[in-house]
């Protein structure tokens, strides 16, 4: 997702390694990052995922004083549409990385999108699926690639079990 | 200790187990860390309700980074040059994952040695659940 402005911040980096169980000091102790082979704290290998948090708009994100699909006072606060209902659901099928150059805490990125391809076949529990693919380039403050990003993603035309 | 071209094999296995017994506070976790706020994946009363799955499941990403996790402490730290995924079944709380890495090739491009690797992840039922690859800068 094209991102303008995405710093890079250690206890951002520490947050998300503790989220994926990663307890390698690399990620929080600066000393003990010093005395690696990278020589600073690096993010672990999918943290620019989180770029999420600083991308303008973004539909996985609650934004006050607007209706949010979750659940409150009602199991969702968005009432679905009554056409092309089914259950359907999108789904992150593939994601690919590709590490050019090191980051780290300090760093700002910019995350800049371009065009994938789309393509849509059968499946074999959910109905017909719709894929789509969307590349995202990392750059440093320097103009650097810092990473490419290519996700794809899988609408389902039934709840699949 | 970084791989090198002298350590290590095509067929060459490193597994580890990279979350025993998932938790729906670790999904949390991982949503307020990555920002990906789906309630699929933290909302058990719209994900039962209204999109009509069993309980919340793990984001495919959540299962990458733990697989990722594996990889790191296999190849070392900034050695990954390639890492990618498709996402196979849904991991659910409650879940048991065991990641391995294998070499598949070991090569020189541009005069840097790498290690490409098979990526895969099971569930406790041994039922695969990531499947990918990777590639590490290897000393030489």
């Amino acid at each position: 997702m094209a991102t303008d402005r995405f710093p890079v911040e250690q206890g951002h980096i520490m947050l998300f390694a503790r989220s994926v169980g990663d307890e390698n000091p690399i990620y929080h102790d600066p000393d003990a990052a010093a005395e690696t082979e990278p020589g600073h704290v690096i993010p672990p290998p999918t943290f620019v995922q989180a770029s999420a948090q600083f991308t303008d708009g973004y539909s996985l994100r609650p934004v006050t004083g607007q209706a949010w699909f979750g659940s409150g006072k009602e199991p969702t606060g968005v009432k679905r549409e009554s056409s092309g209902g089914g259950g359907g659901t999108g789904f992150h099928a593939e994601q690919h990385y590709e590490y050019h150059a090191p980051i780290q805490p300090g760093d700002v990125l910019k995350a800049v999108d371009k065009p994938g391809k789309s393509w849509t076949r059968e499946g074999r529990r959910g109905g017909s699926l719709s894929f789509n693919e969307s590349i995202t380039e990392y750059y440093n403050q320097d103009g650097v690639l810092v990473v490419t990003a290519r996700s794809v993603g899988v609408q389902t035309s039934r709840v699949v079990e | 200790m970084a791989l090198s071209k002298s350590n290590i094999s095509v067929g060459d296995q490193h597994s580890e187990q990279v979350v025993d017994n998932l938790t729906r506070t670790q999904i949390i976790q991982y949503a307020g860390a990555s920002g990906d706020y789906n309630p699929l994946h933290t909302d058990e009363i719209f994900t039962t309700q209204i999109a009509g799955y069993p309980t919340v499941f793990a984001h495919g990403m959540l299962s990458m980074g733990l697989t990722g996790k594996m990889l790191t402490n296999y190849v070392g730290d900034g050695r990954l040059t390639k890492y990618g995924v498709r996402f196979v079944a849904q991991v659910w709380p409650g879940d048991s994952l065991t990641a391995t890495a294998t070499v598949e090739d070991i090569r020189e491009e541009d005069g840097v040695s790498l290690v490409d690797l098979a990526v895969s992840t099971v569930n406790q039922d041994g039922a695969e659940v990531v499947k990918g690859s990777a590639t590490a800068r290897i000393d030489g």
